[in-house]
């Protein structure tokens, strides 16, 4: 191959031909059964947006029933237990999720890498219909004889097959087992995509150490979760097994109703490991990519390159190391030798020193920045502060001592509310304001924006702050009403009136938000193929939205990485990333 | 496509040794692993995944196994078959080990040929690896129907800890499942094999997408995974 005259590296021809895509000839396999990412993208954004929406209904259905117990007739203990188990599964895995990988991973990661498509289209579209199939049975348990399953997210056997347990002995917990089977097989098949779309399929001179951290956070998650899932499906299936056909995997001998039941022999705690080796990494699986898209957003909108970027990128990837190892902090109160108490323990808080390092680098990044106050620059600037509030409360539940008295109180519920909670839903807020232009063409509606980010932001607190008060006093979670008990001060309840109320509040600003997606698709200001000067490949499209394959003729070439903002000599404070020439790049060695 | 462009800045620069240059390596442009097409980097990942799959279910069953305060079942009189009059300890169970692991060898035989374009050859291999398997399920079908007959049942089992009859049926299922989805993978395999469709650059049916002869190494790939899990299998459940 030619060496330059200065020996500057030259990257050799393609390494790999140029892709034969699908061309779709009909609505059906243009819109439906599309083998397009970016399709493919919109349709899982709008099935997790949409299945999310009812999981906000049925949190504002039990904080109603939280602050005016009764209130609502039909929503005895049972179906606050439902409401609870569904809220949470909901949210976590159905939404977040769904759409941080399936939905941004889809969009952005073949933009971001100069690629035509996923490497595997046809995967990438089974992958879809697996979840919204998975969707569908998960809505199914609503309508199922006994309900949904109330047996709380994290599904503990032996309560979640037992007949007191809402939808134990009935159709809920078979349904949603069986929901979240089918889940992580499209997971993995999409999953598989995403990770060799980044490993093999790049442009030219798009290194590892060029890509955008959005992709890297993406990325690190998906093979995070290619090796979680597998603890929860296999926990699934042999809960499934006990609860269908009679095994003790997980079930104990075991009296109920004054009735010896044939179970026996099996350990819970075997299902708690497994469900929390899948549950931790889950909570950076949602993490990561907000993290990678939060260093993304702030880079731009404050016109200055990431502080860091290889430690960035060593952070995401150590946390996503560590956060295999820390599982057993979720179960301190099951009981357990005090030295494993002493080991999760302290990875919980060595975990702590990367991700501190993002937020450093973060502050760093904005520090001296030119920083435009704009709607996603807001959300970004939101969730920083969100997290590291978020994070605070971790440190005091990552310690065995300090998360004895307060497992199982409001507090945990407001620690991971604003950890991964509000935290990741103001990053996909934030990229969706971002994003939104390129995937449509327009603007969102700046003003209601606006509106929709202060309701949001400070009604999140609002929520959240009374809530790690109501713990500390003691109040437990997963009880539909405290009643009157002698450790609760009266003004426990006069919180719960006024956190409920922020609740609908914040709910409603989100139907805004809801309304500006739709209205601004015909209404919006016209953007352009790159309003935010920004230096990613995506906004480099020859087509505003990306037409199929992306790139028209010609694939992109990589020339620097994702970050020269204001580089001093510059015509311009961006400098796109497929631009040739002289300019200085302040990008770091090798 | 064949012009060169240089992405990189033209100043004088050695490449890093030591760790960063194991960083740059790994990093390098385009490709992490140099000349491993999509399809081969999938099943490595895939596999990668499924290994924590069985990894959860033989983790789980060595649990219950080791926390049992039941007796647990005596793997080499329950696996015995009365050939003659004697009792044969596992005999069945190394029949089809062997079996198995007789039909990864075929296995390296057919991705050898398929390498060197010999249609027929490899697809007679591929089918003959099929058959293998689909020996090593039926045997394991026969082993099934037997244990069922004593009394073996997923809840109970007439000589000990019931986990026994669960982890059993579920972890010999579970893989056995696998060994069958391979047999299926590889018949169709065979089938274009046979036909030339990788010759004739036949577009795949969902895909459609040209098949390349590598196909039969990254089946491969699949059936050598599904034969060393099998030798975990054999290991724990049956030599403990």
């Amino acid at each position: 191959m030619v060496e330059a005259s200065g020996a500057g590296e030259v990257i050799p021809p393609a390494a790999v031909e140029d892709v034969e895509l699908y061309h779709p000839h009909s609505w059906w396999t243009r819109y439906v059964f599309s083998q397009d990412a970016k399709v493919i993208a919109i349709q899982y954004s709008c099935t997790a947006i949409a299945i999310g929406m009812v999981a906000l209904v049925l949190s504002w259905l039990m904080r109603i029933q939280l602050a005016f117990p009764g209130a609502l007739a039909f929503l005895d203990a049972e179906r606050y237990f439902q409401f609870i188990t569904m809220h949470g599964m909901i949210m976590v895995i159905y939404l977040l999720t769904a759409l941080f990988l399936g939905g941004f991973g889809n969009y952005l990661i073949p933009l971001m890498v100069g690629a035509r498509d996923m490497v595997f289209p046809y995967a990438n579209m089974l992958s879809y219909w697996l979840y919204f199939v998975a969707v569908l049975v998960l809505v199914a348990s609503f309508f199922a004889s006994g309900g949904p399953t109330g047996a709380g997210w994290t599904l503990y056997p032996p309560q979640a097959i037992l007949s007191n347990t809402p939808g134990g002995q009935d159709w809920g917990i078979v349904l949603m087992l069986v929901s979240l089977i089918i889940f992580i097989i499209g997971f993995t098949m999409g999953g598989l995509n995403y990770a060799v779309t980044v490993l093999q399929g790049r442009t030219r001179g798009m290194t590892l150490m060029r890509m955008p951290l959005t992709v890297w956070g993406i990325f690190t998650a998906t093979v995070m979760a290619l090796f979680a899932f597998p603890a929860l499906f296999v926990a699934c299936v042999m809960m499934l097994f006990d609860r269908l056909a009679g095994t003790s995997f997980f079930m104990p001998a075991i009296v109920e109703m004054g009735e010896q039941l044939k179970h026996g022999g099996g350990s819970p705690i075997l299902f708690q490991h497994l469900f929390w080796f899948f549950g931790h990494p889950e909570v950076y699986i949602v993490a990561l990519p907000a993290f990678g898209i939060v260093s993304d957003l702030i880079s731009t909108h404050a016109r200055k390159n990431i502080f860091g970027y290889r430690m960035m990128v060593w952070a995401i990837v150590i946390i996503g190391a560590l956060s295999f190892v820390v599982w057993a902090h979720h179960m301190y109160v099951s009981g357990m030798n005090p030295y494993f108490g002493f080991f999760f323990a302290t990875t919980t808080l060595i975990i702590a020193v990367p991700t501190a390092l993002k937020v450093y680098n973060w502050t760093l990044t904005l520090w001296r920045g030119n920083i435009h106050l704009t709607l996603p620059m807001l959300f970004a600037l939101a969730f920083i502060v969100t997290f590291v509030n978020g994070g605070l409360t971790g440190l005091f539940l990552g310690n065995v001592v300090v998360d004895v008295p307060l497992s199982d109180t409001m507090f945990v519920v407001a620690h991971f509310h604003m950890v991964m909670g509000v935290a990741p839903i103001l990053v996909i807020f934030g990229a969706i304001y971002h994003w939104y232009p390129k995937i449509t063409g327009r603007m969102l509606n700046e003003g209601m924006g606006q509106v929709h980010f202060w309701i949001t932001f400070l009604g999140a607190y609002l929520i959240f702050f009374p809530m790690h008060y109501v713990g500390l006093v003691g109040v437990p979670r997963r009880y539909n009403e405290i009643g009157e008990t002698s450790f609760v001060p009266e003004s426990v309840h006069d919180l719960n009136v006024f956190i409920t109320v922020m609740a609908l509040v914040v709910g409603a600003a989100q139907i805004l938000f809801l309304f500006n997606l739709a209205w601004s698709l015909r209404h919006g200001r016209d953007a352009g193929g790159n309003p935010w000067r920004a230096t990613t490949l995506e906004w480099q499209t020859p087509q505003t939205p990306p037409a199929h394959g992306n790139w028209g003729r010609e694939l992109p070439v990589v020339y620097r990485w994702a970050y020269d903002y204001s580089v001093p000599g510059a015509p311009e404070d961006f400098i796109p990333q497929n631009q040739p020439g002289t300019f200085p790049t302040r990008e770091a060695g090798a | 496509m064949a012009q060169v462009v240089q992405t990189h800045s033209a100043k004088p620069h050695l490449p890093p040794d030591g760790r960063q240059g194991f960083v740059s390596d790994w990093a390098s442009d385009q490709q992490v692993f140099k000349n491993v097409s999509w399809g081969k980097a999938m099943m490595w990942i895939f596999l990668l995944s499924d290994t924590f799959i069985f990894g959860c279910f033989l983790i789980a069953y060595m649990t219950a196994r080791m926390s049992t305060v039941v007796p647990w079942p005596n793997p080499s009189e329950v696996f015995a078959l009365t050939i003659g009059g004697h009792d044969i300890p596992l005999i069945l169970i190394a029949i089809m080990t062997f079996v198995l692991i007789t039909s990864s060898g075929t296995m390296a035989m057919a991705v050898n040929y398929g390498y060197r374009r010999d249609r027929r050859m490899t697809a007679l291999l591929m089918l003959v690896t099929a058959i293998f398997g689909a020996a090593f399920v039926g045997m394991q079908a026969f082993e099934w129907t037997k244990l069922i007959h004593e009394g073996v049942r997923p809840w109970e089992n007439p000589w000990g800890a019931a986990q026994f009859g669960s982890t059993f049926f579920m972890i010999t299922g579970f893989h056995g499942t696998h060994v069958t989805i391979g047999v299926i993978f590889l018949l169709i395999i065979a089938r274009k094999v046979w036909r030339g469709d990788f010759d004739t650059e036949r577009r795949g049916f969902f895909t459609s997408r040209k098949g390349r002869y590598e196909i039969v190494e990254i089946t491969g790939l699949y059936w050598h995974f599904v034969d060393l899990v099998w030798v975990f299998i054999f290991a724990f459940f049956y030599l403990w």
